[in-house]
């Protein structure tokens, strides 16, 4: 944290905490029969109750999208170049609302939490979650919020799902919906990648098929290694060689050198690894690439992405990035071209950026226009 | 506005479903919406022209004409739309065939290179005209494919591609002479087009 807040910050900011006790009855047919959503606000709700924006985070996201939780932060909240007064989403504008969604691990109900019917962490027997079910749940907060009608709803990769599934099963309840760097459903290597990651997971010794906390331990190690493989699916080549290159952290190729070689790209990624093994849960990582993998927006519409999105009603904003190959710019068009099949209204940006799957994070300026213009049509 | 764009709202039907190639800032979208209620899709591919069509609240769709219109179903719109590009496009003629399978009815515009100004330009010079209507250099221009009236006719005759209305319209000088030689003294072209 810097000794003073950016004039362009939401500041300080403070997470709340609902417990639901309405019993939430999932797709998987399991129920939890109460649970708790942990969230942030930014801005004011004003008295027409118009100007409210929900944020939905991709995979490793959570509630605290903007803004210091203390002085002492290093980091502000994941989105903060995009959230703040005068940003795309200007929070002079709009009531943001950013959540951590169930089956998470920062603070919403989730398989660390402690499950009522036993009194110990629900570890591997925690649900399996889809994203209808994220969806489900903030509509109730929602609801707890006094919002009817979302002015937006705004996500990038795994996010920009829960904004089409809210379209979808919500079309009164969303006037904008913000799709970024996201797809209709994943292919098979997008697939094949989580599935990898699961597997470095469960075969880690320490993961007790899920049960680690009843063991007091964590399997530190698979969940390492699954964020490595995400981390490489999130960055471009040339992002990945401008910033690392061939450069050596450690050692020689020196003939004669018996030293061992470290690359900078290998240090970095087993620092993205640690770390990330270090504040995440690994039954929330498996219980989020499902739902990531299971998500097929069209699925109920025999297929057909025109007839699903018939039922929307909101108008779309959708963006892609040039060298994103996680979820390329092809999966873009896919909803761009279903949204006009269906007659909705839709506009489309490409971005040309470097960064791969991470540009969606990344300070940009053609992105922040694009993206800024747009939410500033949006009325209240 | 430009006034090819003021001449295409007569061949517009009100409410219909419109298709924009090339829309730049969204003027004629613009237009087309608020006096003929259409429902309308702008396609284009410059991000500052992109800007101001979101500033609009328009679905502005970027997208680069030259890779076709593949993603659109045949016969999707009511007509499909290009003004002011066909000379723009590495390949205008198959860009023309997608216009038609995609829309029922296309209107184009273009500028006539047959222009007598051009002519006299090339005749008397030996170079390659530059006007205030073409203001660029051969080696700098966007416009690739230059064409006179009679060049996308003969084009149209090949392909057999029906035009069911041809208008001239001149920006500047001779009103009354474009009627008499329009190949010789029209400036643009509005071309209504059915297969």
């Amino acid at each position: 944290m810097p000794n003073q807040i950016p004039a362009d910050s939401v500041g300080l900011v403070t997470p709340q905490t609902h417990r639901f006790t309405a019993p939430l009855l999932l797709a998987c047919g399991r129920t939890l029969d109460e649970y708790e959503l942990v969230y942030e606000t930014y801005g004011q709700l004003n008295a027409a109750k118009s100007n409210a924006v929900l944020i939905c985070h991709a995979l490793s996201g959570h509630h605290h999208a903007a803004g210091y939780h203390s002085m002492d932060d290093k980091r502000p909240g994941w989105w903060d170049a995009y959230i703040g007064p005068g940003k795309p989403i200007d929070t002079n504008k709009f009531f943001v609302v950013s959540l951590n969604n169930l089956g998470g691990c920062h603070g919403s109900t989730g398989p660390r939490s402690i499950n009522p019917l036993t009194g110990k962490a629900w570890g591997a027997d925690f649900p399996m979650i889809r994203v209808r079910d994220w969806v489900a749940s903030q509509a109730h907060l929602a609801d707890v919020l006094g919002i009817d009608v979302w002015a937006a709803i705004i996500g990038g990769s795994l996010g920009g799902m829960q904004v089409m599934r809210w379209a979808l099963d919500f079309p009164q309840r969303i006037r904008h919906a913000v799709v970024i760097a996201s797809a209709l459903k994943l292919s098979a290597q997008n697939i094949a990648f989580n599935e990898a990651a699961r597997k470095a997971i469960v075969s880690d010794p320490n993961f007790f098929d899920g049960d680690y906390i009843e063991h007091n331990t964590l399997p530190k190690n698979g969940l390492a290694v699954a964020r490595m493989i995400g981390h490489i699916t999130y960055l471009s080549d040339y992002a990945m060689g401008e910033k690392f290159g061939r450069d050596l952290r450690s050692g020689s190729f020196e003939l004669g050198n018996d030293e061992p070689v470290e690359f900078q790209i290998e240090s970095y990624l087993r620092y993205q690894g640690d770390s990330f093994a270090n504040t995440f849960d690994a039954n929330s990582y498996i219980r989020i690439t499902k739902a990531l993998d299971y998500f097929d927006l069209a699925r109920e519409f025999n297929d057909d992405p025109v007839s699903a999105f018939k039922q929307t009603n909101a108008k779309f904003l959708v963006i892609s990035f040039s060298t994103d190959w996680r979820f390329a710019p092809e999966r873009s068009h896919e909803i761009v071209n279903a949204l006009v099949g269906a007659n909705r209204p839709v506009t489309y940006a490409e971005i040309e950026s470097k960064h791969g799957h991470d540009a969606f994070l990344l300070p940009d300026e053609r992105y922040e226009q694009v993206f800024g213009r747009y939410l500033a049509g949006v009325k209240i | 506005m430009r006034i090819d764009l003021n001449e295409i709202q007569h061949w517009i039907q009100q409410g219909s479903r419109i298709l924009d190639l090339g829309c730049g800032d969204g003027t004629l979208l613009k237009f087309l919406i608020d006096t003929k209620q259409v429902q309308g899709y702008g396609l284009e591919i410059d991000p500052a022209q992109i800007n101001i069509c979101i500033d609009k609240g328009l679905n502005v769709i970027e997208q680069n004409l030259d890779r076709g219109l593949g993603n659109f179903a045949d016969k999707s719109f009511d007509t499909v739309l290009m003004t002011q590009a066909l000379q723009t496009l590495h390949f205008p003629h198959l860009v023309l065939d997608e216009m038609l399978r995609v829309g029922k009815e296309c209107i184009v515009t273009f500028p006539n290179f047959g222009h007598w100004k051009a002519r006299f330009y090339l005749a008397t010079r030996g170079r390659m005209p530059v006007s205030d209507l073409l203001p660029y250099e051969w080696y700098n221009t966007p416009n690739i494919h230059f064409c006179t009236f009679k060049d996308f006719e003969v084009l149209c005759r090949e392909r057999n591609i029906k035009v069911i209305h041809r208008q001239v319209v001149n920006e500047q000088s001779g009103q009354t002479l474009k009627d008499f030689m329009p190949n010789l003294f029209g400036e643009t072209a509005i071309y209504h087009l059915r297969k």
